[in-house]
C-alpha cells in the first residue's frame, strides 16, 4: 500500500469522526485512525530500521489494543451510547474541519520541506488532523469523545513525527509514546471519576467553578 | 552524582507506596526534601564544568530554576505533616507519592539538555499532578482536575509539536541529532528560520498553557482555588516555574539564531494581556485562593514580560522566578491556614482572620505586601528593575502600563486582602478547632524571611550563577565564569541591587 493512501484515508476518518454522534463508533475511528499511524511507517518503508518497526509495533499494540481496551472498559461502566447536544452541531463540525483541512494546506504551502522527503502529503495532514483532534476536544460534550479528540490531536503530532522519526533518539520516542498511553490511562481514571460523581460523563455539568 | 537528584525522590516515592502507617509515611516528605537540598548544593557547585554533550546535567539556568523548587519544595514538605494530621479523613498515600514523584520529575526536567527529555519530563509532571488536585474527591475537585488535565494534556501536546518543528529546523539545516541545548544555539544560524518561528509560537502557546499565561489560564483558578495551599503553593511556584524553563531553553535557541526580537515582541504581549487579564478578574474576587490564582497569571506575565525586554530584564526575570516562589508559598500556605479555620474561602464568611488566626493572617497580609511588590521584600527588586529596564530600553510605552498595571493590581488584591485579615468578623463564621501551631506556621515564616532575605542581599555565588543563567536564556554561549566577569555590566549604575 502506498503512504499517500493511507494519509488519504487517515484524513478521511477525519471527516468521519467529527460527523459520527454514536460515542461507540466514534472510539472506533479512532483506533482505526491508530492503526493507521502504526501501518504509515511501514508503508514508507521505514521499517528496515529495527527500532522504527519495532515502535510501529508498538504504536498498533498501543493505539489498537490497550487504548480500546481501555475504552470498552470507560464504556461499560458508564453506558453511554450517544452524543446528545454537542456545542457545536455535526453540519457545523463537517464544515469546520474541511475549512481547517483547507487552512492546512495553505499553512503547509509556507513551510519548506526538505529537498527528496516523500511524501509530501505529510505536514497537511499532520496539521489537518491536529485541527481535527482540537475541534473534537472543544466541540463535545462527553468526556469519553473528548478523550478522542485528545488521541485525533496526538495523531496529528505523531504523523508530523514521520518527517523526523530517523533521526529522533528512540529513548525520547519511547518517552513520548508511553506518556500518550499513561496520559489517556488516567483520563479515564478521572472519566471513571466524573461518572461516580455525577452519574453522568457530560462535561456540561462541570460547569461550577467560575467567576 | 547529578542523577541521584533525579533517582532519590523517585525512590522515596516507590518507598512510600509501601509505607502503611501514615504517620511515619509523611515523614519521608521532609526528609527526602532536605537530602534533596542538600545534594543539591553540594551539585551546584559544579555548575560551569558541565560537558556540551551531556544527556542531563546542571547549568546555571537549571540549577538556579532547580535550586527555587528544592527550597519551595523543602518548606512545603516541612509543613505537610501538620496538614495532613488536619485531614485524616482523607487517605494521603497517592498524596504523598506523587508529591515526591513531581520532585524527581523537576530534577529531570532542569537537568534535562534535550528539548525532548525536557518534554517527556513536565508531561509526566502534569500527570502526576493531577491527582494532586484532586486530594479532597468532591465536585468541585473532579471538575477542576479534569480541566487541568484536559488543558494541560493540550497544551502540552502543542509544546511536543513545537519540539518537533525546532528539531525539523535543525534538519532542514542538516543538523543530525542528538541535538543537545547547547548544540542547537551553537549552530543557531543553520536553523531553517519558518520553521523555528512556528516552532516557537507552538511551544509559547504550550508551554504558556502550563504556565497559566492569559487567555491560556482558564484551569488555573479552578486549580487553586479547589486543591489544598500546599498544592496551589508547589503548583504556582514549582510547575509552572518548570514550564517557564522549557519555554526559556526554546527561547534561547530562537535567540542565538538570531530571531529574539521576533520572540521578545510575543513575550511582551503575552506579559501585558496575562497582567491585564489577572487585574480585570481580580476585581470583586470574592474568594481568596482564587484571587491567589489570578496574582499567579500576573506574575507568569511579569517572568515573561521581563523576558520580552530584555538584557538587564531578563535577569530579574530570573529573579523574580525565585521571589515569586517564596512568596507565593506564604501565601498559599497562609490562606491554606485560614481556610482551615473558617471552613470557608469566600469572603462574606472569613473576616477580619487577624483575631482567629493571627499569625496566619499576619503572614498572608505580609505575603499580600511583598507580592505587590512592596520594598523591602524580593518582589520589590525585580518588579522595579524589570519595570525600569523596560523604560531606559526604548520600550516606555510597556513600561508605563506594566507599572500601571502593577498598582492597579495592589489597589484591587488589597480590598479582599483587607477585609479578610482585618474586616469585621461576619456572622455566618462558623467555628473549627483549628488554631495556628508552630508546626502549621514555622516554615511559612522561614519562606517570609528568605524572601526578605533575598531582597535585601544576594549572596555572590547565587549572583554569578544568575548573570551567567540570563545569558544563557538570551542565547549566549555556556558560561564560564571568566566570561561571566567580562560581561558588560549594563545599566549597572541604575540598577536596584538586592
Amino acid at each position: 500500500m502506498s503512504p499517500d493512501f493511507l494519509i488519504a484515508l487517515t484524513m478521511l476518518t477525519n471527516f468521519t469522526l467529527v460527523a459520527t454522534s454514536r460515542v461507540n463508533k466514534a472510539i472506533q475511528l479512532a483506533v482505526f485512525q491508530g492503526i493507521l499511524m502504526g501501518l504509515i511507517p511501514l508503508a514508507m518503508g521505514l521499517g528496515k530500521h529495527t527500532h522504527i518497526l519495532l515502535l510501529a509495533l508498538v504504536a498498533i499494540a498501543v493505539k489498537g489494543g490497550f487504548i480500546p481496551y481501555l475504552f470498552r472498559r470507560a464504556l461499560r461502566q458508564v453506558k453511554i451510547r450517544r452524543e446528545v447536544d454537542p456545542y457545536v452541531g455535526y453540519t457545523v463540525s463537517l464544515m469546520l474541519c474541511a475549512a481547517g483541512t483547507g487552512l492546512s494546506l495553505v499553512l503547509a504551502h509556507a513551510l519548506p520541506l526538505k529537498a527528496g522527503t516523500t511524501p509530501t502529503f505529510l505536514v497537511p495532514a499532520a496539521l489537518a488532523t491536529l485541527f481535527t483532534g482540537f475541534l473534537l476536544l472543544v466541540s463535545r460534550r462527553t468526556a469519553l469523545t473528548q478523550v478522542v479528540g485528545y488521541l485525533v490531536l496526538e495523531n496529528g503530532i505523531y504523523l508530523f513525527g514521520l518527517l523526523l522519526v530517523e533521526e529522533m533518539p528512540v529513548l525520547v520516542e519511547t518517552g513520548i509514546l508511553l506518556d500518550l498511553f499513561v496520559g489517556v490511562f488516567v483520563m479515564g481514571i478521572v472519566i471513571n471519576h466524573i461518572h461516580m460523581t455525577f452519574d453522568s460523563t457530560d462535561t456540561g455539568f462541570l460547569a461550577e467553578l467560575k467567576d | 552524582m547529578a542523577l541521584l537528584l533525579i533517582l532519590l525522590p523517585l525512590l522515596a516515592a516507590a518507598v512510600a507506596v509501601f509505607i502503611k502507617v501514615p504517620a511515619i509515611r509523611v515523614r519521608v516528605l521532609p526528609v527526602t526534601a532536605l537530602v534533596h537540598l542538600g545534594l543539591l548544593l553540594v551539585v551546584l557547585r559544579g555548575w560551569r564544568e558541565l560537558p556540551l554533550n551531556a544527556w542531563l546535567g546542571l547549568d546555571a539556568l537549571g540549577g538556579w530554576v532547580l535550586l527555587v523548587i528544592s527550597v519551595l519544595f523543602t518548606i512545603c514538605a516541612l509543613y505537610a505533616p501538620s496538614y495532613l494530621a488536619l485531614r485524616p479523613d482523607r487517605d494521603h498515600r497517592v498524596f504523598t507519592v506523587c508529591l515526591l514523584a513531581f520532585l524527581g520529575l523537576a530534577s529531570l526536567l532542569c537537568l534535562a539538555r534535550h528539548p525532548g527529555v525536557a518534554w517527556v519530563a513536565l508531561e509526566t509532571m502534569t500527570l502526576t499532578t493531577a491527582p494532586l488536585i484532586y486530594f479532597n474527591h468532591n465536585r468541585h475537585s473532579v471538575e477542576a482536575t479534569w480541566k487541568y488535565l484536559v488543558l494541560g494534556s493540550v497544551g502540552i501536546a502543542l509544546a511536543l509539536l513545537g519540539t518537533l518543528f525546532v528539531a525539523y529546523a535543525a534538519h532542514m539545516g542538516n543538523l543530525e541529532e542528538p541535538l543537545h541545548y547547547t548544540r542547537l544555539m551553537a549552530e543557531g544560524e543553520r536553523l531553517s528560520r519558518p520553521w523555528l518561528r512556528a516552532g516557537f509560537v507552538l511551544t509559547l502557546v504550550g508551554y504558556g498553557t502550563k504556565m497559566g499565561l492569559a487567555p491560556l489560564h482558564s484551569w488555573k483558578p479552578d486549580a487553586y482555588g479547589e486543591t489544598p495551599g500546599i498544592v496551589g503553593a508547589l503548583l504556582a511556584g514549582g510547575v509552572t516555574s518548570c514550564a517557564f524553563l522549557a519555554l526559556l531553553r526554546i527561547y534561547g535557541v530562537v535567540a542565538a539564531a538570531g530571531e529574539g526580537a521576533f520572540a521578545r515582541e510575543l513575550f511582551l504581549g503575552f506579559g501585558i494581556l496575562s497582567m491585564a487579564w489577572a487585574l480585570v478578574f481580580m476585581v470583586g474576587q470574592l474568594d481568596f485562593k482564587r484571587l491567589l490564582a489570578y496574582s499567579s497569571v500576573e506574575h507568569m506575565g511579569i517572568l515573561v514580560f521581563g523576558i520580552g525586554i530584555g538584557g538587564l530584564a531578563a535577569r530579574f526575570a530570573l529573579f523574580h522566578l525565585a521571589a515569586n516562589a517564596l512568596v507565593k508559598s506564604v501565601l498559599f500556605l497562609s490562606a491554606g491556614n485560614i481556610h482551615r479555620s473558617y471552613a470557608s474561602k469566600q469572603l462574606p464568611q472569613v473576616t477580619g482572620a487577624i483575631r482567629r488566626t493571627p499569625v496566619s493572617a499576619g503572614l498572608f497580609f505580609l505575603g499580600f505586601l511583598a507580592i505587590t511588590g512592596l520594598p523591602p521584600f524580593a518582589p520589590f527588586i525585580s518588579e522595579f528593575n524589570i519595570a525600569s529596564a523596560a523604560l531606559t530600553l526604548g520600550h516606555p510605552l510597556a513600561g508605563t502600563l506594566f507599572l500601571l498595571l502593577l498598582g492597579g493590581i495592589f489597589l484591587t488584591m488589597s480590598d479582599t486582602v483587607m477585609q479578610v485579615v482585618f474586616g469585621v468578623p461576619s456572622p455566618q463564621r462558623v467555628r473549627t478547632p483549628y488554631k495556628d501551631t508552630f508546626a502549621t506556621t514555622a516554615p511559612l515564616v522561614v519562606a517570609m524571611v528568605l524572601a526578605l532575605g533575598l531582597g535585601l542581599h544576594l549572596p555572590a555565588p547565587l549572583r554569578a550563577m544568575l548573570e551567567a543563567a540570563s545569558q544563557t536564556v538570551d542565547g549566549g554561549p555556556p558560561a564560564t565564569s571568566a566570561k561571566v566577569a567580562e560581561a558588560p555590566r549594563g545599566l549597572a549604575l541604575m540598577e536596584v541591587r538586592p
